[in-house]
């Protein structure tokens, strides 16, 4: 416990939050490569689930990918991009990319095929172009499970990106390596508190994200189940 | 190829390390999961905070976890017993939801046709509630099993030995083989882990085909927020 | 006004939901095809509005083909209800009315008012326009349904088992007030169901469907009572089970009792 103290102690530490390898420039970085990394992976996965689950084709490519990246170590991903891509951003960066794109697929498509096929059909019926079914149908209804991937994702590039510090990325993960390699305890632990605390803050942005994007008919419908 | 050739008993050594860690944690998991998935289907009120705390749990990046953990249960940074316990709570966080969603899932008439042909609690427990809720908990299990069997490597970086120090001395050596061997051996161990699971399940539950991962109805139909699926 | 000619459906999979199928739905009329499931109805049904392409012959609105329409523009002309009402879940009952006005141009308050006069044509209570699909009965969606259907003043509107999932009390209120609906506005309707009893009810013209939307027998609802052309339609109506053969029988206060064949009355006879 008194090594928490001593954690504690660095955390607080004004002289630890100074310069461009202090605890705010290392935060702001480490936030940076999570919203870079899902920026991308969103780009590459968010219209591939979507054309996935709006026309329902590539959909066993799609869990497959999906179910076995669950599978593939962080690590491992990490420290062969470093070795192939080198020192710079290109090798995590990539990595980030690689872990995030599965979760965020999944959730694009899991969030189209969770909407009422029923719902979808009277839309075209009634005449909205497929473009219309996509937009104002598919999209709204399935937002809050895209919303839940883009959350795990972010986990996983949280928790990656402390890894990358391994292979020479910057971030929270430095203060790990760097306490590890000098045996300073407590900037290691006061490091992994902080990420901790990076790591539950996003969840529970990214928690109350996922509530605001339940369009209220649909919220109405749920408490109407739960009575 | 020649680098797998010549490094045969490392590679075997680490590949037995790592099975020694990550199988305690998926049964302990499991075991423990059981009646806290019970509690929280049973006794409402406790639903609430089980759920969320399985929740926050996997958010936790899982080599800060590595560092926290020893402090807290008093063992050194590089014991291999703060991997197992990590990835053992891991385990707990996502089952404790299968377990309990498993439960709820029963169809109230078959538990109630079991009660009227006179099975005690206990019994009924055993021999109906778990075989229906079965289907559930496997697939809850599945997912644990493969994520613990991939997160299991990072304790490399902290010297606790398993696949991952492929990674980290690949990476050091430069040897771009020792790395591509880890992530192979890694997920093919997950997903010999799964299919074993799979089999398992099929001569166990033969009345069920396995519903796919983390699709049970309820969670289908509650829509909303899917809770990331695997610690990191 | 709406023409089948030689109609066939092969799905994929080498199954014939439709074969060489050919009816003409008269202008104005409420034309029934009854039939049990896989028969068929509904795939001839959607293929009126394009939701499905004929693999052979052709389907004529106003002796046009609809191939060589555009589905959008189509769809957008012909109202469709359907079971569970398919009602937008994130929208309101009033912008759910409003859909296909809203999508043809119509600003936003002109469309208001056209979802408030639908509201008030199928009986909805002016209130309900702000509450959302899953606030409602199961009988109110459905009227939801039919006025959105109507919204954009179509001349078919295409009705997929609407009243299939709702209790027979409201079923009864909901198909009478569709025939009242039918006169008052004149719509040709095409109405799909498997209930024959629904079909007497509301048919001007009634097509039997069997296997392959072969047609057993089409007519006026005393046509197919009085005059079956098979077998299969005498079962389909339940003749030979005796709900619909009733003997006379004079009850002990001298009123004339209908009862069926197993001496059950089934209502008195008015002289």
């Amino acid at each position: 416990m008194n090594q928490l103290w001593e954690a504690l102690l660095w955390c607080l530490d004004p002289s630890n939050w100074q310069g461009p390898a202090g605890i705010g420039a290392r935060s702001l970085e480490h936030l940076g490569y999570t919203a870079l990394a899902l920026v991308i992976a969103s780009v590459i996965a968010v219209p591939v689930g979507w054309w996935v689950g709006h026309t329902g084709r590539g959909r066993g490519v799609a869990v497959a990918v999906s179910g076995a990246a669950r599978a593939l170590p962080t690590l491992g991903v990490v420290t062969l991009m470093g070795l192939m891509l080198g020192i710079g951003l290109a090798a995590p960066m990539t990595a980030f990319v690689v872990l995030a794109v599965p979760s965020i697929l999944a959730a694009a498509y899991a969030g189209f095929e969770a909407v009422d096929r029923q719902v979808v059909d009277a839309a075209r019926a009634q005449g909205l172009t497929e473009a219309q079914v996509l937009w104002r149908v598919e999209v709204p209804l399935g937002l809050p499970l895209l919303i839940g991937g883009l959350r795990s994702a972010a986990l996983q590039v949280i928790a990656t990106a402390t890894l990358a510090a391994y292979v020479g990325a910057g971030g929270l993960g430095r203060y790990l390596f760097l306490g590890l390699k000098t045996q300073d305890y407590a900037m290691m632990l006061g490091g992994s508190l902080i990420v901790v605390l990076l790591a539950i803050a996003l969840d529970l942005l990214f928690a109350a994200a996922g509530r605001a994007a339940v369009p209220r008919g649909v919220r109405v419908a749920r408490q109407g189940q739960a009575q | 190829m020649s680098w797998i050739l010549n490094n045969l008993p490392l590679i075997l050594d680490r590949l037995w390390a790592h099975v020694a860690t990550s199988l305690p944690a998926i049964v302990l998991a499991l075991l423990i999961s059981l009646p806290l998935g019970w509690l929280a289907h049973r006794y409402r009120p406790l639903n609430g905070p089980v759920l969320t705390g399985a929740g926050l749990m996997y958010a936790l990046p899982s080599l800060p976890l590595f560092i926290v953990l020893p402090v807290l249960i008093g063992t050194g940074v590089r014991d291999a017993v703060n991997v197992v316990v990590a990835l053992t709570l891991y385990g707990v966080a996502l089952m404790v939801r299968s377990v309990s969603d498993g439960l709820d899932g029963i169809p109230p008439e078959a538990r109630s046709a079991a009660t009227a042909l006179g099975y005690r609690p206990l019994r009924r427990f055993l021999a109906v509630d778990l075989p229906l809720a079965g289907p559930v908990i496997l697939s809850g299990l599945r997912v644990v099993a493969v994520s613990t069997v991939s997160l299991c490597t990072v304790g490399a970086v902290l010297g606790i030995p398993s696949l991952g120090l492929l990674f980290t001395d690949g990476f050091q050596r430069g040897i771009l083989a020792q790395i591509l061997t880890g992530i192979v051996l890694t997920v093919a161990l997950a997903l010999a882990l799964d299919r074993l699971l799979v089999l398992t399940g099929r001569l166990l539950m033969p009345w069920a085909r396995t519903p796919s991962r983390r699709t049970s109805r309820r969670s289908h139909r509650a829509g909303g927020v899917e809770r990331a699926v695997t610690p990191s | 006004m709406i023409s089948y000619g030689s109609v066939t459906k092969r799905f994929r999979d080498g199954t014939v939901a439709v074969d060489d199928f050919s009816l003409s739905v008269p202008r104005g009329s409420l034309t029934v095809l009854a039939g049990s499931s896989g028969c068929g109805k509904t795939t001839l049904m959607r293929m009126v509005n394009r939701m499905v392409d004929p693999s052979e012959g052709r389907v004529a609105v106003d002796g046009q083909d609809v191939a060589g329409q555009d589905p959008v523009a189509l769809r957008r002309r012909i109202g469709y209800v359907m079971q569970n009402s398919g009602l937008l879940p994130h929208r309101t009952v009033g912008q759910n009315i409003a859909t296909v006005p809203r999508l043809t141009g119509m600003d936003r308050s002109a469309a208001r008012r056209k979802a408030a006069d639908m509201m008030d044509l199928v009986g909805l209570a002016p209130e309900l326009a702000n509450r959302y699909p899953a606030q409602l009965s199961g009988g109110q969606q459905q009227r939801v349904g039919v006025a959105r259907g109507l919204a954009a003043d179509p001349e078919i509107l295409l009705m997929d088992e609407p009243f299939g999932a709702v209790d027979p009390l409201v079923r009864a209120d909901l198909q009478r007030q569709l025939v009242e609906l039918h006169h008052q506005l004149g719509t040709t309707i095409l109405f799909v169901t498997h209930d024959m009893d629904e079909a007497l009810t509301l048919g001007d013209h009634i097509v039997l469907l069997q296997a392959g939307a072969r047609i057993a027998q089409q007519g006026t609802p005393k046509d197919f009572v009085s005059a079956p052309a098979s077998d299969f339609v005498r079962d389909f109506l339940g003749l030979d089970r005796g709900q619909r053969t009733l003997r006379r029988e004079t009850a002990a206060d001298g009123s004339v009792l209908l009862v069926d064949p197993h001496g059950r009355p089934a209502g008195v006879l008015a002289e």
